[in-house]
């Protein structure tokens, strides 16, 4: 067993994702991996979002650098890929909007002059795929957002820190669950 | 209690002794009800009393429990669990601890285990590539992993028959968010089947390698990552390329990596559902399915159980 294991992808709404914070690191060392936690306590250092791209824009001086938005039944997550992300550059450079896309990406925060707190996602990779894909994602995450919300009672630290910074009111996402699920079913 | 006394009787049948059920019943009360004794405190000290009545070796009433009842090692799911298990002896390992006389790895059809012959067993010693019925060992739990320990109450009897060590199969149903390096068109070793970095073998040096397909997948169900490494019959049904085309393609583009490219647009990002065996920390897959449409009726209650938090 080697000491380095890959992070887990989590599954969080755009919604979640946008109403997040709280971001640390585990430990004092320089490469301590990066952590955002949510109100739900899902400590995030990678995410998984599958999702409809409808804007996408070069928004760079010098070099590209494109922003895309991709929106779930809850919202939308912004993404940011420039040069240090050529893969995933390419991929919003050359693909149409709108269109389904899969990301797998690290959360980064952005703290504006006011003190407010903007998330967004820098892609390690993004693929075009299909409305299946995208309906199994929604009934994933809302699978995931409602184990986190049970959970929200736990001993769990992430679950504990969670609740005590944010003061989280569970209706509030397990409503956002169910409006979320409801959507897939209007589209049939 | 009356089951107590029950199991007690029964036990005691087993070894030629018929002790009546009430006189059993009556100590057990005078014990647990009267004096406060501990039910498992209280059944060991009832036994004991028979068994010195009827001049009986403890070692047989505990030990002879053949009830143990025979296991797979794929089932072995619980801590502290007695049980017989037949399995061949598929390596032993440097062993240096004075308490311990064998320390190794056991394999039956359904998988693999660790296992521990303590010295004071004094039982052995197993030989590697022999099969035995284990009888009688206790399942331990450390670091998450079970093994098997052969104890003073254990025995061993050594069979005849050569088990055939399988692994156990393993379902992962996820989202490939990943393809690793060294997947795609890949050229392998002919002397020794490794895949060659940059046309080199590890142990030969420079060769002429041989074309494969090969899928180093990084699954994620959004609580676990699962690498898993699935074989050219696999990746040929998965991406519907075979490889005389993946060839064609590459030697088109003068580039092996229009190969691996075309793979992660084609599956990554996607749901797959795949079985396989494990070793170490990689899936070896048999099948894999695209996961294409959700449960409707898992919708239903997943809409339900939002609405009732």
């Amino acid at each position: 067993m080697s000491g380095y294991s890959r992070e887990v992808a989590r599954r969080v709404f755009a919604q979640e994702f946008r109403e997040s914070n709280l971001s640390f690191k585990d430990g004092d060392d320089q490469y301590a991996p990066q952590y955002l936690l949510t109100p739900t306590g899902a400590k995030v250092n990678r995410v998984f979002i599958v999702g409809t791209l409808i804007e996408k824009e070069d928004i760079g001086t010098d070099s590209e650098y494109w922003r895309g938005r991709v929106t779930d039944p809850t919202g939308s997550f912004l993404i940011y890929a420039g040069q240090y992300q050529p893969e995933a550059a390419q991929v919003l450079a050359e693909c149409e909007t709108p269109a389904f896309v899969a990301v797998v990406g690290k959360p980064s925060t952005y703290t504006t002059g006011e003190g407010d707190v903007l998330t967004s996602v820098r892609p390690e990779s993004i693929y075009v795929v299909d409305g299946q894909t995208r309906d199994l994602w929604v009934i994933e995450t809302a699978k995931c957002t409602l184990e986190r919300v049970n959970a929200l009672e736990s001993e769990s630290g992430n679950s504990q820190r969670a609740k005590e910074y944010y003061n989280t009111d569970p209706r509030h996402y397990s409503l956002m669950v169910s409006q979320a699920l409801g959507s897939l079913k209007e589209t049939y | 209690m009356r089951q107590l006394a029950q199991e007690i009787n029964t036990r005691f049948n087993e070894l030629g002794v018929e002790i009546p059920i009430e006189e059993i019943e009556e100590r057990l009360d005078k014990m647990i009800n009267k004096f406060k004794v501990p039910k498992e405190e209280a059944r060991r000290s009832v036994v004991n009393y028979f068994l010195k009545l009827h001049d009986i070796n403890r070692g047989e009433f505990y030990t002879g429990q053949s009830e143990s009842p025979l296991v797979r090692i794929s089932d072995i799911t619980e801590d502290g669990k007695w049980l017989n298990v037949r399995a061949r002896v598929v390596q032993l390992w440097d062993n240096n601890h004075e308490s311990i006389s064998q320390v190794g790895l056991m394999g039956d059809e359904t998988g693999t285990s660790k296992f521990v012959v303590w010295d004071s067993a004094g039982v052995g010693p197993v030989e590697e590539g022999k099969s035995y019925l284990f009888k009688n060992v206790v399942v331990n739990e450390w670091n998450g992993k079970f093994e098997l320990n052969v104890n003073k109450s254990s025995s061993l009897e050594s069979i005849n028959e050569d088990i055939e060590v399988g692994t156990a199969t393993v379902e992962f149903r996820g989202a490939m968010v990943d393809i690793q390096a060294g997947s795609g068109l890949i050229k392998r070793c002919p002397h020794c089947n490794r895949a060659l970095t940059k046309g080199a073998c590890m142990e030969h040096g420079k060769v002429d390698g041989v074309y494969d397909l090969r899928i180093k997948a990084v699954m994620d169900d959004g609580n676990f990552v699962q690498d898993a490494i699935l074989k050219r019959d696999q990746v040929e049904e998965i991406t519907g390329l075979k490889l005389e085309d993946a060839i064609a393609m590459a030697a088109d583009a003068l580039d092996q990596g229009v190969v691996l490219e075309q793979m992660k647009n084609q599956l990554v990002g996607k749901y797959y559902r795949m079985s396989g065996s494990k070793v170490e920390r990689y899936l070896l897959v048999d099948s894999i399915d695209p996961v294409f449409s959700y449960d409707k009726s898992g919708l239903d209650e997943l809409i339900a159980a939002s609405e009732v938090i």
